[in-house]
């Protein structure tokens, strides 16, 4: 479903100089599958997450989903793209502010375009993550706990093909990581949704099947860590 | 949801800023109802007061003073005058042109209301506004024969605290003393009609010529000692004739004849005749009252006059004001920009948001401008219903100075102008703030 072929991202620096973050020759993900990406803390795990949604370019290469190559389409393509097929988790949950958790899950189905809005939809998620009871508050009047909730039924709103969820409980209370965690997963999966998931926590890691370091699938990674061996040697 | 719900939400999320900006923009708005609505009154009050005469017959001099004088009642101190004569000899002078003429003669005031003395004609002759006549509220119009015979206009009746039958001393000012020369008896109290008349006093023109008469004999006798004369004529003078002419004067709405067949140009007069449509400056009538021999006489079109005074006096007062108030508007709108724009750093990260869920550039921009729009409408409405309450407020002095009734729900059609014309300065005004929202990166600002 998900295939990265010399997928290149250097930023420039403010000197001029090119800084390349990733460079990455081939990665995959299947239909469905739930995937979790480990990584020092600037190694690129964001980027990497951004140029899959389309908010970034890569410098070069492939990014396919659905035999759509999304570097290749235009910005209001992509967005489109991201609206209808992605769901994001954020680290800091990115809920509006001024919306309640109900219309903070509508508000993913509007920018999905017409006929994207799907009120039962919406409800049935706030249940299914446990805030039924929660529909009519906003962000300010919820749990760190409860907001990622929200976030990830507004993350399912419009039925994406793949869920991307940056250390989505680095900032969730440790009572209720798991809770989020298991969310995330049961809806994914109920959802035949599938989920790249950054995180820091051996913990959360170990809990999924398939864990990929990025260090091993990203070249510009490997290279700075055996830069560091010799100099180390 | 959508977009104008979401910039709905923006705005009650930042609702303190969000009320000032909207409330700032809704004085602009009041102010520019409040002018436009006065303005409306004003010129109701100067087009009411043409009384369905289509001339003043006058002393030469100027034609502003003698239709403010004689349709008005302002500044009438002072004036020419004309020989009675003229409108016993009007018929006869200029033949098949008069219809009707009243005689007026301006006295001084009575504790500050205008003294109209005329003939009994003139309530029964002229119509007001729309063709209205004039009706009594309280008694009735004062006989021919009854020379010590006054009416009261509603106004005038209301503020003296005068009543049918009560007596009025216009020399001494004091009332009810009994048969002195300048008593006159108020017969009648006309219904409001919201022309300059609803101020005046008239009496019967024969008990005026009767007390300046007595009075200027007692002025002689008191120099020349004892001897009294017989009024000559020539004492007897006039400050303007009323004149209806046999060719009426045709409101452009009403072009068409009853029988709707007849050519717009073309009106039957009432001899049954058909002549063309009355043109006061084209016709023969005033140049011929110019220009006769034996008076030195005018012929003046009320409505011509109040036209042009109008559009060259309060035409220019309106301009100003409406000027004025549009600028309050833009400066308001200046306000709503900064006030959106000194956002702009908070909103980033959410606009960054609602790109990362999938909204385009464009959409985030429009949310901006949606919002920029709601922010003016609010104050628009607001606005609208501050100004119509002012003017409910003043209502009761604005009927008082101008003599015109003036309601606050008193909707001018132009205001429907303002829709759109918030809707364009908040698109303005919202197109910086917008286009920052436009340029948003959403990987930075995440
Ligand atoms: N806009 C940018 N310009 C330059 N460097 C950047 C920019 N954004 C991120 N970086 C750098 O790219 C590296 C990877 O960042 P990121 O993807 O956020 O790492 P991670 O999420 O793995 O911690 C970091 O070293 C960061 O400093
Ligand atoms: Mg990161």
């Amino acid at each position: 479903m998900l295939e990265l072929k010399n997928l290149k991202k250097s930023y420039t620096e403010p000197d001029g100089g090119d800084l390349p973050i990733l460079d990455i020759p081939s990665w995959e993900l299947a239909e469905g599958e739930q995937v979790v990406v480990v990584g020092a803390s600037g190694c690129g795990k964001t980027t990497l997450l951004h140029i899959i949604a389309g908010i970034l370019r890569p410098t070069s290469g492939h990014v396919m989903i659905d035999g759509w190559d999304i570097p290749l389409l235009n910005e209001a393509e992509r967005d489109q793209f991201r609206a209808r097929r992605i769901g994001y988790v954020f680290q800091t949950f990115n809920l509006l502010p001024g919306f309640t958790a109900y219309e903070n899950v509508l508000l993913g189905m509007t920018f999905a375009g017409h006929g994207r809005l799907d009120k039962n939809r919406a409800r049935h998620l706030l249940e299914r993550v446990g805030l039924g009871h929660r529909l009519h508050h906003k962000p300010g009047q919820l749990s760190v706990g409860e907001q990622q909730r929200v976030s990830v039924a507004r993350a399912l709103g419009n039925k994406p093909k793949l869920v991307l969820a940056d250390e989505p409980t680095a900032n969730v209370d440790v009572g209720n990581q798991q809770h989020v965690i298991d969310m995330l997963r049961e809806t994914c999966e109920e959802e035949k949704v599938a989920l790249i998931l950054v995180t820091h926590s051996p913990d959360v890691a170990g809990q999924f099947q398939r864990v990929d370091k990025l260090s091993e699938v990203n070249l510009v990674v490997q290279r700075k860590q055996q830069e560091t061996a010799q100099t180390a040697g | 949801m959508n977009l104008w719900k979401v910039a709905w939400r923006s705005i009650q999320h930042r609702s303190l800023a969000s009320v000032l900006t909207a409330f700032s923009m809704s004085l602009g708005v009041a102010l520019v109802v409040t002018v436009l609505v006065i303005y409306a009154v004003i010129d109701n009050a100067f087009q009411r007061s043409t009384q369905g005469y289509n001339l003043i017959v006058g002393p030469k001099g100027s034609k502003t003073d003698l239709v403010l004088s004689t349709a008005f009642y302002i500044n009438s101190s002072d004036l020419e005058t004309i020989p009675y004569g003229l409108y016993r000899d009007i018929y006869r002078k200029f033949p098949g042109e008069i219809d009707k003429a009243i005689p007026v003669a301006l006295g001084e005031p009575y504790k500050g209301a205008p003294v109209v003395a005329t003939k009994r004609d003139f309530f029964e002759e002229l119509r007001y506004g729309d063709k209205k006549p004039y009706v009594f509220r309280y008694g009735e119009n004062f006989a021919g024969s009854d020379y010590r015979g006054a009416v009261l206009g509603y106004n005038a009746a209301r503020r003296l605290k005068l009543k049918v039958g009560e007596k009025i001393s216009l020399l001494d000012g004091a009332e009810n003393s009994e048969n002195a020369d300048d008593v006159f008896t108020v017969r009648g109290i006309l219904r409001f009609s919201g022309t300059p008349n609803d101020q005046a006093v008239f009496i019967n023109l024969e008990g005026f010529y009767e007390m300046n008469e007595s009075r200027r004999n007692l002025i002689d006798r008191i120099r020349k000692g004892e001897k009294e004369d017989t009024p000559t004529e020539e004492q007897r003078t006039l400050s303007a004739i009323l004149v209806l002419t046999k060719k009426k004067e045709v409101m452009p709405e009403i072009k068409m004849n009853a029988s709707g067949d007849q050519p717009s140009e073309l009106v039957v007069s009432e001899s049954g005749m058909t002549s063309q449509v009355y043109n006061p400056s084209l016709e023969a009538l005033p140049r011929l009252i110019e220009e006769d021999k034996e008076y030195h006489i005018q012929a003046v079109s009320p409505t011509a006059v109040v036209t042009t005074l109008f559009d060259k006096v309060i035409g220019n007062i309106r301009l100003v004001l409406v000027i004025l108030a549009c600028l309050v508007i833009v400066v308001a709108g200046i306000g709503m920009m900064v006030s959106i724009y000194n956002t702009m750093n908070e909103r980033r990260h959410e606009i960054a948001i609602m790109r990362a869920l999938g909204a385009k550039r464009r959409t985030v921009m429009m949310v901006i401008l949606f919002e920029s729009i709601l922010l003016s409408l609010a104050g628009g409405v607001v606005g609208f219903v501050l100004g119509h309450s002012l003017i409910g407020i003043l209502s009761p002095w604005i009927s008082e100075s101008l003599r015109v009734p003036v309601s606050a729900f008193q909707l001018q059609g132009i205001e429907v102008l303002l829709i759109p014309g918030l809707t364009l300065l908040a698109s303005i005004v919202g197109y910086l703030p917008a286009v920052m929202a436009y340029r948003t990166d959403v990987a930075e600002s995440l």
